[in-house]
């Protein structure tokens, strides 16, 4: 089985702190990391292979060459092959563009299964997953935590999945090929080994750019031009003050009460 | 010449850190303060491929060189100097003598499973009366037929509480002087040999370090390393190697006790700000960092050095000297910015100034080091 996963390098905003003295957001030194509901999708994927025969995990990135890395990772981790997407034309692409890109890569490659992290810890958005999946035509199912394979009998081969759902799980039996988004914190990802280090150094990465993929693109659905997402502003929020409560007061004076602070700070 | 790490080098670096401080900093205070090292932690650092870093994939090891092995120590140490040098004498004083002197038997035998993350090993060479002058050996071994006979003792022997593998040097022929030292391969649990607890000590508290006795201890012919009288000669290599993890351990020392001050003056406030923003801070945290990125660079350039297959143990020496006294200035410094919270067990730079010091003490005093640089230079 052809098991894909989407993995992004993102900055650890966890390690982002703000500089007491400046108000600034520290953001020099901070690492970037596999986002890590991606890394729980390879966790997933790896003890999927490590169980079903014949098996292989591939993982996909799209961004920078600096993404390098984070692929050499997961191969340390033991994924067999890993592909960097990446070309200027692809840069300044929004949600909508990425996963197209995505699409076709993906396409490109094969599969007959596709985890993604449920969403990027830089964007939040938890967009590209589902989107890929309608992109390709296949069903997916969002918020997995937990992954089971099923070799199913009259039914047929199945992936069967717990998803998260508010305050319950949904346990649904999904059919290949199929897209699930992966969330971490159910199974610790396995650390990668010294010597898997070394392992990847001597494996190649692929590079998929325009080139490669244009059989299955439109050039107007890719980069700025193809991103109908449009960042007006981006500002850091501002801090507001805690509030005064005032306890105790009949209606009347808590109407009283409020006039008179309106009235103090001149807003009325 | 270019400074930059490769990629592989990156991803090392970054994994021992994340490892670091996932796994050993919730432990670190706890086994200093017990005197012991967490061997189930000993187990993790295993299985992730700490302890076969340098070593063939031949024999099991991790296929890596000595400057991703400075990294590990680097960054381990930056934790946590116990389990450092946990790392580093298993690396570079045990395995080191089998891999470069050992046979095919032996490291098949005795390489592979310290490699490969089964089996803990130790170098026993200081004895009591034979410290800086380690020429001075005063156990003995005799042939006896098909085996060695050792008597004798040895102290301040790191990681044999927990041993598997011993590398035991004896005088073999007593007035050979220093050419009669031989080196051995000894099993723990060798009738006779028998490890006493642990030294209690200023600093590396966690590291097991004892006293081991050696009474008629019966070793086979084969597991001696190369001939007789050669002894010597592989413990002064294997100590070349060491001095290297030891200057990248003191590096380590240095940049954890500077992280954690860099983190606390931001923090701290005292007369309406934080006390990072007060010139004397700044500098005092200026001069360390200059100083230890001069130490991590004569690390680098020791260990590319032993990499390229090149004279090193001059480079060596120099990284280990300077390296040691930069981590035992910035870490009383660091101590000092943090004031009586640096001097509290509540913060880890305290550990961190008791750890320093022994890196200007084991694997060659400093004076030892300055002997080496200046016979380099023949003066």
């Amino acid at each position: 089985m052809k098991i894909l996963v989407c993995m992004k390098q993102v900055p650890d905003t966890s390690e982002v702190t703000l500089d007491p003295i400046t108000n600034t957001l520290i953001r020099k030194g901070v690492r970037s990391i596999i986002n890590p509901d991606d890394k729980a999708g390879i966790e997933a994927a790896l003890s999927l292979r490590d169980e079903i025969q014949n098996s292989e995990v591939i993982v996909v990135s799209m961004g920078p060459p600096q993404a390098e890395i984070a692929l050499m990772e997961t191969l340390a981790m033991g994924c067999d092959e890993a592909y960097l997407i990446s070309d200027r034309k692809f840069g300044g692409s929004d949600t909508l563009a990425t996963s197209t890109i995505l699409a076709a890569a993906l396409k490109k490659i094969g599969f007959d299964l596709i985890i993604t992290g449920r969403q990027a810890i830089d964007g939040d958005t938890a967009q590209v997953g589902p989107q890929i999946a309608e992109h390709l035509g296949i069903p997916h199912v969002s918020y997995v935590e937990e992954f089971f394979y099923s070799d199913g009998g009259d039914e047929g081969k199945a992936m069967i999945v717990m998803r998260q759902f508010e305050d319950r799980y949904h346990k649904i039996r999904v059919k290949f090929p199929c897209l699930l988004t992966a969330i971490s914190g159910y199974k610790e990802p396995r650390y990668l080994t010294v010597s898997g280090v070394f392992d990847a150094d001597n494996k190649e990465i692929k590079h998929f750019g325009y080139e490669e993929l244009k059989e299955h693109l439109d050039e107007s659905c890719i980069g700025l031009k193809g991103s109908p997402t449009k960042v007006v502003k981006s500002y850091t929020k501002e801090q507001k003050s805690q509030g005064t409560v005032l306890k105790g007061l009949t209606n009347n004076e808590a109407v009283e009460a409020i006039m008179a602070r309106l009235k103090e700070g001149h807003i009325i | 010449m270019d400074f930059n790490l490769s990629n592989t080098h990156k991803l090392l670096q970054d994994f021992y850190q994340r490892f670091a401080e996932k796994e050993i900093k919730p432990l670190a205070r706890k086994m200093d303060e017990e005197e012991k090292f967490d061997l189930e932690l000993l187990k993790k650092m295993q299985s992730v491929g700490l302890f076969g870093i340098p070593y063939s994939k031949e024999y099991g090891g991790a296929g890596g060189d000595t400057l991703a092995y400075v990294l590990c120590m680097e960054e381990i140490s930056k934790i946590d100097a116990s389990s450092g040098i946990t790392i580093s004498v298993h690396t570079s004083l045990c395995c080191s003598c089998i891999n470069d002197f050992g046979t095919e038997v032996q490291k098949e035998k005795y390489l592979r499973p310290l490699i490969d993350g089964r089996k803990i090993g130790c170098f026993s060479l200081t004895e009591p009366n034979a410290g800086s002058d380690a020429g001075g050996q005063q156990t003995s071994a005799v042939l006896d037929g098909d085996s060695y006979v050792l008597n004798g003792s040895k102290v301040f022997t790191t990681n044999s509480g927990f041993a598997d593998i011993f590398i035991i040097f004896a005088v073999t022929d007593k007035a050979a002087g220093t050419d009669g030292i031989s080196a051995f391969i000894v099993e723990a649990g060798t009738p006779g040999l028998s490890v006493g607890n642990s030294i209690p000590r200023m600093g590396i508290r966690a590291s097991s370090n004892c006293e081991v006795a050696i009474n008629g201890v019966r070793v086979p012919k084969e597991n001696m390393l190369r001939r007789e009288g050669e002894g010597f000669e592989i413990a002064l290599k294997a100590l070349d190697g060491g001095r290297i993890g030891i200057g990248a351990q003191s590096v380590g020392i240095a940049q954890g006790a500077l992280n954690e001050a860099m983190h606390y003056v931001r923090e701290r406030k005292q007369f309406g700000k934080p006390i990072a923003a007060f010139q004397n801070t700044k500098f005092k945290i200026a001069e360390m960092q200059t100083k230890i990125d001069a130490a991590r660079l004569l690390v680098y350039r020791a260990a590319i050095a032993k990499d390229a297959k090149k004279d090193y143990s001059d480079l060596a020496a120099m990284c280990k000297l300077f390296g040691s006294e930069v981590a035992n200035e910035v870490t009383r410094v660091c101590v000092q910015l943090l004031g009586g919270y640096g001097y509290s067990r509540e913060y880890p730079v305290e550990r961190m100034m008791r750890d320093a010091k022994i890196t200007e003490i084991y694997e060659g005093t400093s004076e030892v080091m300055k002997m080496v640089i200046a016979g380099s230079l023949k003066i």
